[in-house]
């Protein structure tokens, strides 16, 4: 029977196997992060015995019930919130989708106005745009040059019918981390739900949900080193929310379906390491992040930073290159041994350009030159001067290669 | 690590671009695509006769801001339209150059559509400038192309100003 006691003495007794083996250098830790080996360590005995059903009355089942319920604990904990007040999903668009369909259903007798930002992920984007065509009222609230949302206008945003406000904690693109401490104490002032998606922010940033006013936050496990299938939704105690499953009642009703377990207690494995390494590891990698700016910034001209520079991610480079398109440059760059991403069109499949990167108020051709590169646990000072010594060249041939590129000299 | 985005001939094609640059003073240049949609190709032509007398392709150069597809057309396009006899080049279409690269994801297709473009513009510039008759075949492809192009500068008309002010060379 995994206790909260044994989770940390695992952590503890497996300090030494902090390495990942990864061949290449790998900066999309924006996109997913590796499972952490003392996590995968503490799974695999996991996995081998507790394999009950949470609902059995058995003692299986009760076994993984309780680790389940361990697990709340010490992710409630981590964003100082009561256990009962986080239901466990399998993905952080699944807890988007509950927040603001769960509240906007449950509340439509209140109102029906709801406010996002022009940066969200596209699952809470898309969630909005799907209530829109139900019904419900859309403000999206826009942003300033270095994608920041301003409180003062979600203030004024804010009207009678409104019945919630999501905006994102960090941004996944450009790394800015908006003011949400501000926008949740405005909207608590005017009686409003405030949802926020940390996924990209929790277990890098501290998190506070009284603090910062928060009623509904989520969060995922594949972003802060634990596995892939688990995610969770803060919701505060008492909050008018519907749920968008039916079934079992699992979750508190509100996220019916089989319970993950070992995906759950991954994820709060990770919460741990994330918890305790936080202060140090933000720091070692804000060091790591400038030194890559700098040195970008200096070596390659017709080089701009995305995102504000300093109110964002310890772990973000978002970079825009002139006259060079980001999917070549990406697979340029994975030809190297480099992982990064881009927001430019020709990656994507919709072949449109990034959301954010336009509603910083860049031009399309602008966003198709956009890297993204993202640091983590296992990223080096040896990786960054790698990616120092390389990136440059690769700029040169892909602007050797294209029409625009007498424009710069 | 494989990466099976694309095939191996495309990525020869964009590791090492075949004929890749500007031709100093070229017969005909062709300018398709534009830097919204995030694919722009310059295909530049230098005309030559074979042992026959035929007007053909003596040399082909493009330059080209643009994704893997994109960088892969371009340089499949000038190793199929080199040596090639006028008429043989201008129907060059879009699912030879995809023959020659074995394929391409379906959302790239229409790079391929982009490069056979570039060349049918390339070849009617060259018509044009020299004030020959142009085949009608060539002629309605390139009412196609540039009726396209006009479409697309009136939707992104802002767009395509300061596109124009930064190709000011």
């Amino acid at each position: 029977m995994p206790t909260l006691k044994k989770i940390k003495k695992n952590t503890k007794k497996n300090k030494s196997i902090k390495k990942v083996k990864m061949s290449g250098v790998y900066l999309d830790y924006g996109a997913a992060t590796p499972v952490d080996p003392r996590v995968l360590k503490a799974l695999a005995s996991f996995e081998a015995k507790v394999f009950g059903n949470t609902m059995s009355l058995h003692s299986f089942g009760q076994e993984a019930k309780a680790a389940l319920e361990e697990s709340r604990e010490i992710v409630a904990k981590m964003m100082g919130a009561q256990a009962e007040e986080v239901i466990f999903t399998g993905s952080a668009t699944e807890s988007n989708n509950i927040a603001l369909k769960g509240v906007a259903l449950a509340n439509k007798q209140k109102g029906n106005h709801i406010i996002i930002s022009s940066i969200e992920h596209s699952c809470v984007a898309e969630s909005a745009k799907w209530l829109e065509s139900q019904g419900f009222e859309v403000t999206k609230a826009k942003v300033d040059q270095y994608g920041l949302v301003d409180p003062k206008d979600i203030e004024q945003q804010i009207k009678k019918e409104t019945i919630l406000v999501s905006i994102m904690h960090a941004n996944n693109e450009i790394g800015t981390i908006e003011p949400i401490g501000e926008i949740g104490k405005i909207c608590r002032g005017k009686g409003v739900y405030f949802h926020t998606d940390a996924v990209q922010s929790f277990g890098k940033v501290p998190v506070n949900v009284e603090e910062m006013n928060i009623d509904l936050l989520t969060a995922s496990s594949h972003k802060m080193y634990g596995p892939k299938g688990a995610a969770c939704l803060y919701i505060r105690k008492g909050a008018n929310i519907a749920p968008i499953l039916h079934g079992g009642g699992q979750e508190f009703g509100l996220r019916p379906s089989t319970v993950n377990v070992p995906a759950i207690y991954g994820f709060a494995q990770a919460c741990l390491l994330c918890q305790k390494e936080m202060a140090k590891e933000s720091q070692r990698l804000a060091k790591l992040r400038d030194k890559l700016i700098k040195g970008v910034m200096e070596k390659i001209e017709g080089t701009y930073l995305n995102g504000h520079p300093q109110k964002r991610l310890a772990n973000n480079a978002n970079f825009r290159f002139e006259f060079v398109e980001g999917e070549s440059l990406l697979i340029q760059l994975d030809m190297a041994g480099i992982a990064g991403s881009t927001g430019s069109a020709c990656s994507s499949a919709k072949l449109e350009p990034s959301h954010v990167l336009l509603a910083i108020g860049l031009r399309p051709q602008e966003a198709h030159g956009s890297l993204r590169l993202t640091l983590g646990r296992w990223t080096t000072d040896k990786e960054i001067n790698y990616v120092l010594k390389t990136l440059p060249g690769i700029i040169r041939q892909l602007r050797e290669i294209s029409p625009f590129k007498r424009t710069l000299n | 690590m494989a990466n099976s985005l694309y095939t191996k001939k495309v990525m020869a094609h964009f590791k090492k671009p075949h004929n890749y640059g500007k031709i100093k003073d070229p017969d005909g240049v062709g300018k398709v695509g534009n830097l919204i949609c995030g694919d722009v190709m310059w295909l530049y032509i230098k005309v030559g006769q074979n042992k026959k007398k035929q007007e053909i392709i003596k040399e082909i150069k493009f330059e080209t801001f643009g994704c893997v597809a994109a960088i892969a057309t371009s340089s499949a396009i000038t190793d199929l339209a080199k040596g090639k006899t006028l008429e043989e080049a201008m129907k060059i279409g879009k699912s030879q150059v995809v023959e020659s690269l074995g394929e391409l994801p379906p959302v790239k297709l229409h790079c391929s559509v982009l490069a056979s473009d570039a060349l049918v513009e390339a070849i009617h510039d060259y018509f044009s400038k020299n004030k020959k008759d142009i085949p009608a075949d060539l002629e309605i492809k390139h009412q196609k192309i540039s009726k396209e192009k006009e479409e697309t500068a009136r939707r992104y008309k802002d767009w395509v100003e300061m596109e124009e002010k930064m190709k000011g060379e």
